[in-house]
């Protein structure tokens, strides 16, 4: 401690030097536009850099999880390509069929690829395009919530599974028909997270969470769990822990969800949302 | 001691005048601009503590930077000369020091002397000072140019200066 005195008296001019010299360009930095303007341009250059080049760096160690993405995404595109024949096809079907009205199709598929102890857990199904499976369409195994399609190809598909951090999904409680967000914590895989369900809500343990149908996705009423517990946390809404129906360890057999007329909902909620900007 | 505090603090005050009002609105072809004000810092006395030079160019530089709109920039050039002086003088002394109740003025160690000590910590306020101003060193030759012009014509009025206290050698 002593010595530490001793070496700042020692230096004591040149460290009131620096101080003074700080507080001096601060004053003139906070004071005088032009200086401050170069100033503010300077330091964001550099820290624009040191974001770049650390962006860079990342982005080489994700090389695979974005090449992963691309082909998932050029088989998204191919998808949508062969979608806009397929759909005529399916539409010229289907009046053939006189299932006009028909507005869900199911098709089984089997579990080839699963996991429950990633964050981001995806399963693969042995269903592809071939097969008419789409992205974007709903899994669910025994009437319970499985997860959704991502990407597709010829013969497989890649679903999101519920026990990913990225997936949402919009649930209500069946017997008041209260909605709200669910998500899974990345915790257990039992267990999902049910947010946004108002306080004034009567929710007890045991109660049905069901999908409500908002999404373009799920129809409406596909069970996802049960309550298992729940806490007010902050603010004015319930935390509710949810049992999930479906035991994702013993995924085999599952169904595909197509949703015939979500193009049509998609479109005339986007024309809805286009005029009111 | 207690002779030579109003002393300063009469020069503190007709010097930042002085600049103020008269030099700082002299522009000659818009290189020269001579700030004199430094020359109160020259002449402290050899014995002033080094923190209280670096606390009494803080001051006179910011009072400068009050009067012309700069905040920051003069003080900030006026410590930084104030911070080389004990450097500078320890370079130039004379061979047998400085003698005790003298002050570091052209009168008593006359012209080359003085001129060598004002030249060098002149141009290091100058040129800290206009690089400040300008912030940035794309231009920079053509700001080296307006340090020199400057610092030249500040010396030269600083000894001009100086010279007004010649023969009085009982000033102070």
């Amino acid at each position: 401690m002593k010595s530490l005195l001793n070496f700042l008296l020692r230096i004591h001019f040149f460290l009131l030097f620096i101080l003074i010299e700080i507080f001096s360009i601060s004053l003139l930095v906070d004071n005088n536009y032009y200086q401050r303007s170069r100033m503010v341009n300077f330091t964001r250059e550099l820290s624009g850099r040191y974001h770049q080049k650390l962006a860079e760096l990342k982005e080489y160690f994700s090389l695979q999880e974005i090449n992963q993405q691309l082909v998932e995404e050029n088989n998204r595109l191919l998808n949508i390509i062969e979608s806009t024949y397929r759909s005529e096809e399916l539409f010229f079907r289907n009046v053939n069929d006189t299932v006009f009205n028909q507005r869900y199709f199911y098709t089984p598929a089997r579990v080839v690829n699963n996991s429950v102890n990633k964050k981001h857990n995806f399963i693969t199904l042995n269903k592809g395009k071939k097969q008419g499976i789409k992205p974007e369409m709903a899994v669910v195994s025994n009437g319970s919530i499985v997860g959704v399609v991502k990407g597709v190809s010829e013969n497989f598909a890649t679903v999101i599974s519920l026990l990913n951090l990225d997936f949402k999904i919009s649930a209500k409680v069946k017997k008041n028909g209260y909605f709200g967000s669910l998500s899974w914590d990345g915790k257990d895989y039992h267990t999902a997270i049910l947010n946004e369900i108002p306080l004034h809500a009567d929710v007890q343990v045991g109660d049905s969470i069901i999908t409500s149908g908002f999404s373009s996705i799920y129809p409406e009423g596909i069970l996802i769990g049960y309550i298992d517990n729940f806490e007010e946390k902050g603010g004015s809404f319930y935390t509710i822990y949810v049992k999930l129906s479906t035991d994702f360890k013993q995924l085999n057999y599952v169904n595909i969800i197509g949703n015939l007329t979500q193009t049509e909902k998609l479109e005339i909620e986007q024309k809805a949302i286009k005029n009111n900007e | 001691m207690s002779k030579t505090v109003p002393r300063y603090l009469l020069n503190f005050i007709l010097l930042v005048l002085l600049q103020v009002f008269v030099l700082n609105n002299i522009q000659f072809s818009g290189y020269i601009n001579p700030y004199i004000y430094v020359v109160f810092i020259l002449t402290l006395p050899f014995e002033t503590p080094k923190w209280l030079l670096l606390v009494i160019a803080f001051l006179l530089g910011i009072t400068i930077d009050l009067f012309s709109n700069t905040l920051g920039m003069h003080s900030s050039a006026t410590v930084f000369m104030a911070f080389l002086r004990p450097f500078v003088l320890n370079i130039i002394a004379p061979r047998d020091g400085y003698e005790s109740e003298t002050y570091p003025q052209l009168k008593y160690y006359g012209g080359t002397w003085f001129l060598k000590y004002s030249a060098i910590l002149v141009f290091a306020h100058h040129l800290f000072l206009f690089y400040i101003e300008v912030f940035r060193f794309s231009d920079f030759f053509a700001t080296l140019l307006r340090v020199i012009l400057s610092s030249s014509f500040s010396i030269i009025l600083i000894l001009i200066g100086q010279y007004f206290y010649r023969k009085d050698t009982k000033r102070f």
